[in-house]
């Protein structure tokens, strides 16, 4: 007779493997934390004496004005004013570039989730997110910098917009899947034309959705430095020409870890670019909540 | 089969198959009359919603799908009209619930007018709204709540809102797919009343695989199996004394 082993394995092992592998997963959560809540930590602790009212009203200083500072036992002097402006003209110009071509694309691809095309756009637009932000920039200098013969900030808008673009097109895709198919028809139904049915019913129920994809890909931008070193260059002064070399806070971090004697100011940008970016964020999960799709 | 003079719609061979050589509904003729209700029963997948979704086009939705025959509607082969039109003249109102989750209820009253871009004045609106949401029995019921959204109502009230949204329009035929399926039987009560009020100015065609409904509400029947319209008659006749064996043990519950 076949010896009966349903009952043959110790109970008290497999409570405790079950133990072992649950503090294991624990562990391991706990890990990813570390790096997020040390660089959180390293940036206020080094970043906030900096922080004034000068920093955002000020442009960046020169090394002259840093090292007189620093023999005078002062804060490094000006701002990040340049990059602030800069910041805010790209990601503004980006947006208005990717925000329209990305909710029509991902239109597209909701409403043809099948064929050939679609499935071609969707590949291009998961190669596109993968590709590395810097052979972007050089792609957006051969496309913008050198025809207009400039570094420029619609360069940099370009190149921002490249970026953004595959973020948006996925979740405007995402969300209106996620709509009833009956919302369509029930417009359809009522005569109205396609056009219509997707600009005033279909976005619209899908508006918190869409608005998420689009913060976050706003928030994923705002930090980009390699595409903007080719294309924005930088600028030492606040900007409006968008036809002109134009700074970021992203590019006047770099420039601060070139230059030994403006180190500091390295740690009240990223502070600065953190908090906004963790602000994006906190915003796009709210409405997300509020405006969830019943 | 049931002969009707005058008819308002008209099935003249109608096949629509979802695959090459696959017929879905066959083959179906049949003439609808003026302000009764006529109601499409059978099993499921027999065909019915199919039908009823061919007269307003819904299948263009989806690119495979094939019709043949013709659909009248007043003499009208709706087939070769602009589908845009034909779902004008031939409103509809579907299974689940759905008012347009962004507008308030009186926008969804309006949508009929404001998704085709026609502009109203507020005077006009206002009528379209109250007289639309008085002939649903809606408008004691949400007359201070006019400008909530549409989705905060009762799943029974939502649907009544989405009658009120297609009657708007003020189509020729009225087509339901099963509206009260969706529905608990109190709500399903107050739909059956308020389709019994409607004909009067309608026509109204329903597909139900309720046959108590069928019997309580329509003037006139069909049953349909596989595709096929099996029998088309008066609905008393058809519920008394079927001619068809298959919509006898249908009737009798031996299948479906």
């Amino acid at each position: 007779m076949i010896p009966d082993k349903s009952r043959s394995s110790s109970v008290s092992f497999r409570i405790f493997k079950d133990r072992f592998f649950y503090v294991c997963v624990c562990l391991m959560a706990s890990l990813t934390a570390i790096p997020l809540i040390w660089i959180i930590w390293e940036v206020l602790k080094k970043g906030y004496r900096q922080i004034n009212l000068s920093f955002f009203t000020e442009v960046a200083p020169t090394t002259l004005e840093a090292i007189k500072a620093k023999n005078a036992g002062d804060l490094i002097p000006g701002g990040i004013a340049n990059g602030i402006t800069g910041t805010l003209i790209m990601v503004v110009i980006a947006s208005l570039i990717a925000i329209p071509i990305g909710i029509l694309g991902g239109v597209y691809l909701s409403e043809h989730r099948n064929n050939r095309f679609s499935s071609l756009i969707r590949s291009l637009t998961d190669l596109l997110q993968g590709t590395p932000s810097i052979v972007v920039g050089i792609i957006v200098y051969f496309w913008v910098v050198k025809p207009l013969s400039s570094y420029s900030a619609v360069a940099g808008s370009v190149a921002l917009a490249i970026m953004m673009l595959p973020l948006i097109i996925r979740s405007t895709e995402e969300t209106l899947k996620m709509l009833p198919g009956t919302l369509k028809e029930a417009g359809l139904a009522l005569g109205a034309s396609y056009t219509s049915v997707v600009l005033r019913v279909l976005i619209p129920s899908a508006f918190g959705g869409l608005f998420t994809g689009i913060l976050l890909a706003v928030s994923r931008v705002t930090g980009e430095t390699a595409p903007l070193m080719l294309t924005a260059l930088g600028a030492s002064a606040v900007n409006w020409d968008i036809t002109r070399p134009t700074s970021s806070v992203s590019l006047l971090i770099w420039q601060f870890y070139n230059d030994p004697n403006l180190v500091d100011m390295i740690w009240s940008s990223s502070l600065f670019l953190l908090v906004l970016i963790l602000i994006l964020n906190i915003i796009a999960k709210s409405v997300a909540n509020k405006w969830r799709i019943q | 089969m049931l002969h009707i003079d005058n008819p308002i719609l008209e099935f003249k061979d109608v096949s629509v198959s979802y695959t090459p050589g696959k017929n879905a509904v066959n083959q179906v003729s049949a003439s609808i009359e003026r302000n009764k209700i006529t109601a499409i029963m059978g099993p499921s997948g027999c065909g019915k919603s199919t039908l009823l979704r061919a007269v307003n086009r819904m299948h263009e939705l989806y690119p495979d799908i094939r019709i043949t025959g013709e659909i009248l509607i007043d003499n009208q082969n709706i087939l070769t009209m602009n589908p845009m039109e034909v779902r004008r003249i031939a409103g509809m109102v579907f299974q689940r619930p759905n008012p347009f989750p962004t507008m308030s209820i009186y926008e969804n009253v309006i949508a009929g007018y404001s998704l085709n871009g026609i502009r109203l004045s507020k005077k006009e609106k206002d009528e379209l709204v109250e007289t639309n949401l008085k002939n649903v029995g809606l408008w004691d019921e949400v007359k201070d709540a006019l400008l909530k959204k549409g989705t905060f109502l009762s799943g029974g009230q939502q649907q009544r809102l989405c009658i009120a949204r297609a009657l708007a329009l003020k189509p020729e035929v009225l087509l339901m797919d099963e509206p009260t399926s969706a529905l608990d039987p109190i709500a399903t009560n107050r739909i059956e009343e308020l389709l019994l009020e409607l004909k009067k100015d309608y026509t109204i065609v329903i597909v139900t695989h309720n046959m108590g409904q069928a019997a309580r509400i329509s003037d006139y029947s069909m049953f349909m199996y596989l595709g096929q319209l099996v029998e088309y008659d008066e609905t008393q006749v058809m519920f008394t004394n079927p001619a068809d064996s298959r919509t006898e043990e249908y009737l009798s519950g031996q299948f479906g």
